[in-house]
């Protein structure tokens, strides 16, 4: 007898996992089975998948602590690495998973890997338009600038040709440059000034008395942002599995999104603070156990996802990324003893006793600590009595 | 943010869905939990604010997770605290 429908019923409505199910119903459709046979099947899965789920009051905390850190051991201290992509620098291996699990507000190399949507993302020039709206660009890649102390002025004298090559206007880069030298940088002391006839941008600080205030403005002239995203200092132009995409040296999910041409939908940073300010606790979830997962793969170290699950889990338990250490899940235990017992142990204990703490003695620690049983495995089983009524 | 996205499409993001008030006594029921045991998630979280959670609320969360293919969460939406 073919595998029928109601077989295939009983499978979706099974109460099983859904790669289980999917699995199932590949491995058996088409196939000739009996009604026999198959309660045979289910009755197997069944009691394969009740015997891989982990007990009631198993420690999987110290099994996942273990099962990372031990592989962890193994990783190399220092290492630097080229992304696969050309000359963009990558921190790598166990000060990368130490950044992870300490939830830090930035990398130490943020990179970004942006796709493009389908109507850049195959043709050179167009990914490369995207690129010049997004790699910071300095005044001074725009032309000479020069700086004239009889008249106390300081010139810019723009390249018609890389105006035209980063399609872009003079008067655009003349406004953004006096908005962003006020605004970012807090120098506003200078008016400007474009002569359109001469392709010069003119500055000209508003004390004329010393020159100081000349040198400086130049300063600020030479290094101010006038196009792209200030934070992102590199981007390369790839081509991959049919595509291109844009890897960049320096992270700004927030402002990136904001460009046309990018596809919203893929584009990808490694900072994960503001993967969870921009798409959310749960897309940061996701992006802790790819960046753990990876990292520890890219050196041959294979964990067990549920182990990194179970960390990512605890680290975005409470809506925010909270870090692994002190400032975070070990430091904001309920119980006193269970944190006197990690880090900082006398400062715990003060505190406490200022505040009149209670410990409850409900975890592990602070049962090993006083010498009771712990409420893990057999040391959890207690007698209840039902009164008779 | 000038251009809003919908975080939802975004693949990093999963699935988020606003539950009814007996959807989410059931939940409590199945568990034997208390409201406030669930995992929390912040009132301007992007994906809580894209299905209009309001604090109080349950959201429904469906994971593409590694073991199980489609793995269900739940978050109680807080305010977030101020610093």
């Amino acid at each position: 007898m073919l595998f029928t429908e109601t077989m295939r019923e009983e499978i979706v409505g099974a109460a099983l996992p859904d790669l289980t199910k999917q699995q199932l119903l590949k491995a058996l459709e088409d196939k000739q089975i009996t009604d026999a046979q198959f309660e045979q099947i289910m009755t197997g899965v069944h009691a394969e998948f009740k015997s891989t789920r982990i007990e009631p009051l198993e420690a999987v905390g110290v099994i996942a602590a273990q099962s990372i850190g031990e592989p962890g051991t193994q990783m190399t201290m220092r290492t630097f690495h080229y992304a696969g992509v050309a000359e963009i620098n990558v921190t790598l291996g166990l000060p990368r998973l130490i950044e992870i699990m300490d939830a830090r507000k930035e990398p130490s190399t943020p990179t970004m890997t942006i796709h493009l949507s389908p109507d850049y993302n195959n043709d050179r020039d167009k990914a490369r338009m995207v690129s010049w709206q997004i790699e910071a660009a300095p005044l001074h890649e725009f032309g000479d600038i020069t700086t004239d102390m009889e008249n106390m002025q300081v010139l810019v004298h723009v390249n018609e040709a890389v105006l035209a090559k980063r399609k872009i206007s003079m008067d655009l880069i003349a406004e953004t440059a006096q908005k962003k030298i006020r605004e970012r940088r807090h120098y506003r002391d200078f008016e400007a000034e474009v002569v359109e006839q001469d392709h010069v941008i003119l500055f000209t600080p508003k004390d004329q008395a010393k020159y100081q205030n000349l040198f400086q403005l130049a300063e600020h002239v030479r290094n101010v942002i006038v196009q792209g995203i200030d934070d992102i200092e590199r981007v390369v132009v790839r081509k991959e599995s049919g595509e291109y995409i844009l890897y960049t040296e320096g992270s700004n999910l927030k402002d990136v999104f904001e460009v046309a041409g990018v596809d919203t939908t893929r584009t990808r940073t490694n900072n994960i603070s503001e993967i969870a300010q921009v798409l959310g606790i749960e897309a940061a979830r996701n992006a802790i156990m790819a960046e753990a997962l990876s990292t520890l793969g890219e050196q041959g170290i294979k964990v067990d996802v549920r182990h990194i699950m179970l960390v990512a889990d605890m680290m975005c338990m409470d809506g925010e990324v909270k870090q692994i250490g002190r400032h975070g899940i070990a430091g904001e235990k309920e119980s006193v003893l269970s944190r006197a017992a990690f880090e900082v142990t006398v400062n715990h204990l003060l505190d406490a006793a200022v505040a009149n703490e209670v410990d409850e003695l409900n975890g592990v620690t602070e049962n090993v600590i006083v010498g009771q049983p712990i409420q893990l495995g057999t040391g959890d089983v207690k007698l209840i009595a039902k009164p008779r009524t | 943010m000038s251009i809003r996205i919908n975080v939802l499409d975004h693949v990093m993001v999963p699935d988020h869905q606003a539950m009814s008030e007996e959807e989410v006594q059931a939940l409590l029921a199945r568990y034997s939990i208390t409201f406030d045991q669930l995992p929390k998630v912040f009132h301007d979280d992007p994906g809580v604010r894209q299905v209009n959670g309001k604090v109080g609320d349950v959201v429904r969360i469906i994971r593409q997770s590694h073991t199980a293919g489609i793995a269900e969460a739940y978050r109680l939406v807080v305010r977030r605290p101020k610093k």
